[in-house]
């Protein structure tokens, strides 16, 4: 990996994404390791993601490393003038590292081509957001010790979910099966279906929450948002059945973990984060340990 | 014997006749190949019965011959379009249009919110169904299909 840029998570092979997960375990056992003396990451967001580019910060804060960077303030406006190509030529005189945030699909693999730096991607628009994915799959790891032959149960939107989509194709390379949980309108789409069944993976669909996170190992949640919805009065009807309560984990599986990207809203109710089943919160420290891997393998810090 | 087909194709004396387009796609073809741009004399006919398409179209252009890229362009809407190169009446060469495994700036991404409709950068895809034709998008990751194709 090293100087390569990480856009996607299709560009890492099965390899690749297990010396990331074991470097972050390393990097969790004995996290002071000041291996970024003298580097700087440059963070670039051009749409506010403040845990995203929270996490960044603290993980290059533990290696030594210094940032520096920006962050827009509304989703909607990049400030226009300056084209991306520029930004990013600019930005790589002062960064030996670049970790980009922004709206346009496609702007990080773009950023890595003009870019004398590698680009870590931290989302482009509904595209991909890899260290997300490498992070849910170290938390899958660490909770079930293992990879392979899991059932994920994901629920909420599961049309728009970009970080259940990478999930899934990742997931898939570790013969997992899937049950999806969503209103109607918010399927899974058919082309991630049609991959399963090309690869011969099952998956069950529901639209009932309660009923179907009994054989569980991982419940990933999502959040479903009023606006993804052409007809508000459907949102209004559905809003109040994709919500996580302690009282359906009863009868769940004793190793199953509830994982959630962060932030949430109402999707998980507070009193399940006193159940040992709930880790979105470990979830999130496991970004920063994944983030620390993955800067420490370009940068050629580590092997 | 001569059917009525070679005897159209012979028609001209010098030029290219394209064969095996699918009817529907006849138009996108003489747009992509710009030859509604331009001087030359050019006859087609157009939903002919085609064993291998249903209904097919021919184009015939005279005095015109196509570099290999140029004609690979056509290769998204008419994948199974032949080439006859005619001189002096004769059938001299005989080509293939070619899908290739990546295209590049030719065909538009469908997506609103792709980097290539939003700042100048070429559209590059990948191919992932010759028979259907249907891109991947290098940057983005989405697939424009047939039906979106839209011609730089
Ligand atoms: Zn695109």
């Amino acid at each position: 990996m090293k100087n390569k840029s990480l856009v996607s998570i299709n560009d890492l092979s099965k390899d690749e994404i297990f010396r990331v997960l074991d470097l972050a375990e390393e990097f969790e056992r004995n996290p002071i390791q000041r291996i970024m003396e003298g580097k700087v990451v440059a963070t670039l967001f051009f749409e506010p993601s403040t845990r995203t580019s929270l996490s960044f910060e603290s993980a290059v804060n533990k290696l030594g490393g210094r940032v520096i960077g920006f962050s827009e303030t509304s989703t909607s406006s990049v400030s226009k003038g300056e084209t991306l190509k520029d930004t990013i030529l600019t930005v790589a005189n002062y960064s030996d590292l670049i970790v980009m945030r922004h709206p346009i699909e496609g702007s990080a693999r773009y950023a890595s081509e003009v870019s004398p730096v590698p680009i870590v991607n931290a989302g482009d628009g509904a595209n991909q957001h890899p260290t997300q994915t490498l992070l849910d799959l170290y938390s899958i790891r660490k909770t079930q010790g293992k990879l392979d032959n899991l059932k994920i149960v994901m629920v909420g939107d599961l049309k728009y979910g970009r970080t259940v989509h990478s999930l899934l194709m990742a997931m898939s390379q570790f013969n997992a099966s899937f049950t999806f949980i969503s209103p109607a309108e918010l399927r899974m789409p058919q082309e991630y279906k049609m991959y399963l069944d090309e690869l011969g993976l099952k998956y069950e669909e529901h639209t009932d929450l309660a009923e179907n996170i009994k054989d569980a190992d991982i419940v990933y949640m999502t959040r479903v948002q009023r606006e993804r919805f052409s007809d508000p009065m459907e949102y209004e009807k559905v809003k109040n059945a994709y919500i996580l309560r302690n009282g359906m984990l009863e009868g769940t599986k004793p190793n199953m973990r509830v994982l959630h990207p962060l932030p949430r809203v109402n999707e998980i109710n507070t009193d399940v984060d006193e159940s040992p089943k709930a880790y979105y919160f470990t979830q999130a420290l496991n970004g920063v340990y994944t983030r620390m891997a993955i800067m420490a393998l370009i940068l050629g810090l580590k092997k | 014997m001569k059917d009525k087909k070679h005897l159209s194709v012979s028609a001209i004396e010098n030029g290219t006749v394209i064969d095996h387009i699918p009817a529907q796609n006849l138009f996108k073809v003489i747009t992509i190949l710009g030859l509604d741009r331009i001087p030359n004399q050019i006859t087609f006919g157009t939903n002919l019965e085609s064993k291998l398409l249903g209904k097919k179209a021919i184009v015939k252009i005279a005095n015109k011959y196509f570099e290999r890229d140029e004609i690979n362009r056509i290769a998204l809407v008419a994948p199974h379009a032949k080439l006859n190169i005619i001189r002096n009446y004769e059938v001299t060469e005989k080509m293939l249009v070619e899908v290739p495994n990546d295209i590049a700036g030719i065909v538009k991404c469908v997506n609103p919110k792709c980097i290539t409709n939003d700042e100048k950068v070429t559209p590059k895809f990948k191919v992932v169904d010759k028979n259907g034709v249907s891109l991947k998008c290098h940057y983005c990751e989405k697939i424009t299909d047939q039906e979106h194709m839209e011609y730089l």
